[in-house]
């Protein structure tokens, strides 16, 4: 089958790739795009470990197809720090140890960067809400929504 | 290895107990951290498994001439590619496996034993094209009949997965085959004699399902060998020297011959103890001459990798009207999966190791069933015959009106008791959790309406062995840390904070990596909570032996004797008589002299850590009940818990928390479901419910410190026992909200809903 020619957006940068039809965007990400900060943990669209934002929208890339990337601005892990300041919810994740294997924290922190961009002042109950699509079984969510909460109340100072 | 353990207060130290930014953090937040399924090589093939869609058939034949004609496939392999095995049960840490079952699991050989048992698998240059090769294999199979609970597969006409499986533990040796593997025996005192003397007696039934270690990263890993025969893999586990030696042993190569590179591992759990991928990939690679990487879908983990035991367990306990138990019997039927092997004997000898008992006998039977075969699963065996037994306490501190924190205080294991499965327990903090408990704020609160509260406390041994470490005085100073254990969850923090603070220097001035086996001797791997005690005593090791060495090369410098320099806050200086003669050297300028006096400057450990002590812990929850849906929401948790010592407390924290909330969906939530065809029925997360944000409340913890003696810096392993107490704490506040007594798990919205239902047209529910 032939390939499609992919001109899209990421992390501020222009690209293209070529992308099989039935390939996700998940794939093109890591396989065409070698952005492998973004994780496969279901395929399902269960675990939100594969989440980016698309036109600033959160979603499971492993819902989406390559192809609909066309024209698109994507957000990925990789473009959260600027240069070599960390985003504040990078650093309040590692601030509260709020990781332990670290295969969910990429979808956690773009997941989080969206409620934050929507809704600057969360409480703990939509925090827990928000995040309910991304699983973490390592951390029991105590020390991420600490982490998000804490980042809000910074992002709010500054 | 003991001096620094006397005192339990952690002031003593400078950066042990505090709570710096972990070494590998950056890398974790930014996505660069590479994974398994991260790395890759040029040239690399796809590699896929065919599995079987029945739980229970003899292969008959195997045809893959027309998948090996289809352009792109390079390789296939099945039975015929991995070396034939004897029967031989060898310990894995906390598990034994025997390498006849482990290459039949790996790849079926006789008969597929549950759906998802590898038959084939293909390498091909792109993933459609290795699913396309799957279709093409032909597979003739005689279908047999299936058993998937586990009292069926104990009946004598239930269908046999093994013919040659003879109960082992029996006299006389039974004649007939059956799928019981093996009956033991734990235990001591005069059982019956000690129910004598009982004025209160209770006996329940409980089962739990099977549960899998839910990591979030699938099994995946890159193969490559060489025409040669060198082979190389990389790969997420949680001990390569382990997936070193399967692979070698399954395919009959040199050990030397096999280097293994742990991946950053996203989550394991006991679950990336053992090898699924890693061969066949090695087999494929080796056929095909190119890289092969395989990476299961979420699928494939779950109906072919973990999960846990569900078992059937009845507990039977006596105690006098003043709440001392003088007898407590229990016997665990545990379902082992496709091949012996289930956590049974772990679990029979944790089921009353909390407490100080007479008269104890703990009979227990590993089972197998047309089900993937177990692994590791967090404490594995403890958390389900210690739901009975925590239970059925909270049921006799009810009936005899005694506290339940009370009732287990009188009971509890001390230093000097004889623990149930033998030993006489060193310093142990069963007391100080219960004291804890008693005393925290959250024991005394309110509850309000549909709410109850329960408390459980949980054991669990911990481990040692075998482990190297090296750490490299670097010409500018700087050190380099190597450990072999691969780090789940903080580990490089912790090694890095134990080598800084024994040779004084700032914690940035060490970097720590993961090796790969080529670069240390043996490790054995990251589980049964070993990883933080184990390697942290051979860092300890290894840094005593650079500042050793130091002191070596300034005695050289200064021609003095070697002991006429002592070590001291990250440099070197004349001690006794010489004391003041020269001026200090600093680890810095020690390095600078390294090359004229001997050479490069490198500690070295290898050891098999002994003195492994257990933790544990009492967590007390609190639920609420909805009387019209039956869901069971937890609204407050507090896990209170020895950890010997805690070297990055955030990180113990966050064990703790994790055990909680996996205990807490093995609770409420998580099972495998099987159909009567012996098929998976929620094989995706979307089915088989983890507990998600939503679901939980904070999780409060308390780190109780009571050194462990024989670690350096009082460590004890801290990440399996947060896992026992949620089902029988959370068990026992469902009863005190809902007056109904749930012995059977998950404790899911249907299940608690129809007992209720029950409940009410009896009159003996609460809501």
């Amino acid at each position: 089958m032939a390939k499609h020619h992919i001109t899209a957006t990421v992390n501020g940068d222009p690209v293209e790739f070529l992308c099989e039809p039935q390939e996700t965007l998940l794939d093109a990400l890591r396989d065409q795009l070698n952005l492998t900060g973004t994780k496969e943990g279901c395929s399902t669209g269960d675990c939100g470990a594969c989440s980016v934002t698309v036109d600033d929208r959160l979603v499971c890339s492993c819902l989406m197809l390559g192809v609909e990337a066309d024209g698109k601005s994507i957000h990925t892990i990789e473009g959260m720090a600027q240069g070599d300041e960390l985003h504040p919810l990078q650093q309040k994740f590692l601030e509260h140890a709020a990781l332990q294997c670290g295969i969910c924290t990429p979808g956690f922190l773009v997941a989080a960067k969206a409620l934050l961009d929507k809704k600057p002042d969360p409480s703990e109950t939509e925090v827990r809400y928000w995040l309910a699509g991304n699983l973490c079984r390592c951390t029991g969510y105590d020390k991420i929504v600490r982490a998000v909460l804490d980042a809000a109340a910074e992002l709010r100072g500054a | 290895m003991q001096e620094k353990v006397k005192d339990g207060q952690s002031s003593e130290f400078q950066v042990v107990g505090t709570r710096p930014l972990r070494p590998d953090g950056a890398d974790k937040v930014t996505g660069r951290a590479k994974f398994g399924a991260d790395f890759s090589l040029p040239g690399q093939l796809v590699g896929k498994v065919l599995r079987s869609p029945y739980p229970h058939a003899r292969i008959k034949s195997i045809d893959a001439s027309a998948a090996l004609k289809l352009p792109g496939v390079k390789a296939v392999v099945c039975r015929d590619d991995f070396v034939e095995q004897s029967s031989e049960f060898i310990p894995a840490g906390e598990m034994m496996i025997n390498y006849r079952d482990v290459v039949r699991n790996v790849m079926a050989r006789e008969k597929v034993l549950y759906e998802g048992h590898p038959v084939a698998a293909v390498a091909a240059t792109t993933a459609a094209l290795a699913k396309e090769a799957l279709r093409l294999i032909k597979v003739e199979y005689q279908v047999l009949p299936h058993v998937i609970d586990v009292v069926e597969a104990m009946r004598p006409d239930a269908p046999l997965l093994h013919e040659d499986m003879f109960t082992a533990g029996v006299e006389p040796a039974p004649k007939t085959p059956s799928n019981v593997a093996k009956r033991l025996e734990i235990g001591h005192g005069d059982i019956a004699a000690g129910f004598k003397q009982a004025e209160l007696v209770i006996e329940r039934e409980f089962t739990t399902k099977p549960v899998h270690q839910g990591y979030i990263e699938p099994h995946a890993c890159v193969a490559s060998v060489s025409e040669d025969g060198q082979a190389d893999v990389w790969v997420s586990t949680q001990g390569h020297w382990v997936v070193r030696a399967h692979c070698a042993r399954l395919l009959g190569w040199d050990i030397g011959k096999v280097r293994v590179t742990a991946a950053e591992i996203g989550g394991g759990f006991g679950g990336k103890t053992v090898v699924y991928l890693e061969p066949i990939a090695l087999a494929l690679s080796k056929k095909a001459r190119r890289p092969v990487k395989m990476v299961m879908t979420r699928e494939e983990v779950f109906k072919a990798s973990g999960p846990t035991s569900g078992a059937h367990v009845r507990v039977k306990i006596g105690a006098k009207k003043d709440g001392r138990i003088v007898a407590a019997e229990a016997e665990l039927k545990y379902q082992a999966g496709a091949f012996a092997g289930s956590p049974v004997q772990p679990g029979a000898m944790c089921a009353y190791a909390p407490y100080d008992i007479e008269n104890v006998k703990v009979i227990g039977y590993d089972v197998v069933t047309n089900r993937p075969k177990v692994a590791a699963y967090r404490a594995p065996g403890g958390p389900i015959s210690e739901f009975g037994v925590e239970s059925v306490l909270d049921e006799i501190a009810a009936k005899l009106g005694i506290d339940p924190i009370e009732l287990r205080l009188k009971n509890a294991a001390k230093q000097g008791t004889k623990a149930a499965y033998g030993p006489k327990f060193g310093p142990i903090g069963m007391v100080e959790t219960l004291e804890a408990a008693k005393a925290h704020a959250h024991w005394r609160t309110p509850l309000g309406k549909h709410q109850g509260r329960g408390v459980a406390s949980g054991f669990w041994f911990n481990i040692g062995g075998e482990t190297s470490v090296s750490l490299s005085l670097n010409e500018d100073g700087t050190l380099s840390l190597t450990a072999g254990t691969p780090d789940i969850g903080g580990l490089r923090a912790s090694l890095c904070m134990m080598a800084a603070e024994e040779l004084g220097v700032p914690l940035d001035k060490i970097r720590v990596q993961i090796g790969d086996t080529g670069q240390l001797g043996y490790n054995f791997l990251t589980g049964g909570s070993r990883s933080t005690f184990s390697s942290g005593m051979a860092t300890v090791e290894a840094a005593r032996d650079v500042m050793k060495e130091a002191c070596k090369r300034a005695a050289k410098l200064w021609e003095l004797p070697d002991d006429a320099v002592e070590y001291n806050n990250g440099g070197v200086r004349p001690a006794g008589p010489n004391a003041g003669k020269h001026a200090p050297m600093t680890l810095k300028e020690i390095a600078g002299i390294a090359g004229k006096t001997g050479g490069p400057i490198v500690g070295y450990a290898r050891i098999n850590a002994a003195g492994a002590a257990p933790s544990l812990a009492t967590h007390i929850a609190d639920v609420e009940v909805d009387p019209e849906t039956g869901k069971v929401s937890v609204i407050r948790y507090t896990a209170i818990q020895d950890a010997g010592r805690a070297i990055h407390p955030s990180y113990v924290e966050g064990q703790y928390q994790g055990g909680v909330a996996q205990g807490i969906g093995w609770a409420l939530n998580e099972e495998y479901i099987y159909g009567d065809d012996g098929k998976l029925q929620n094989p995706g997360f979307l089915d088989y419910r983890v507990p998600v944000a939503s679901d939980l409340p904070m999780i409060d913890t308390v780190i109780i410190e009571v050194p462990n003696p024989r670690h350096p810096y009082g460590v004890r392993g801290v990440g399996e026992t947060p896992i026992v107490p949620p089902m029988a704490a959370i068990a026992n506040a469902v009863a005190n909200a809902t007056g109904v007594r749930f012995t059977d798990l998950p404790m899911s919205p249907p299940r608690v809903l129809k007992a209720l239902d029950e409940a009410r047209a009896k009159g003996s529910a609460k809501l």
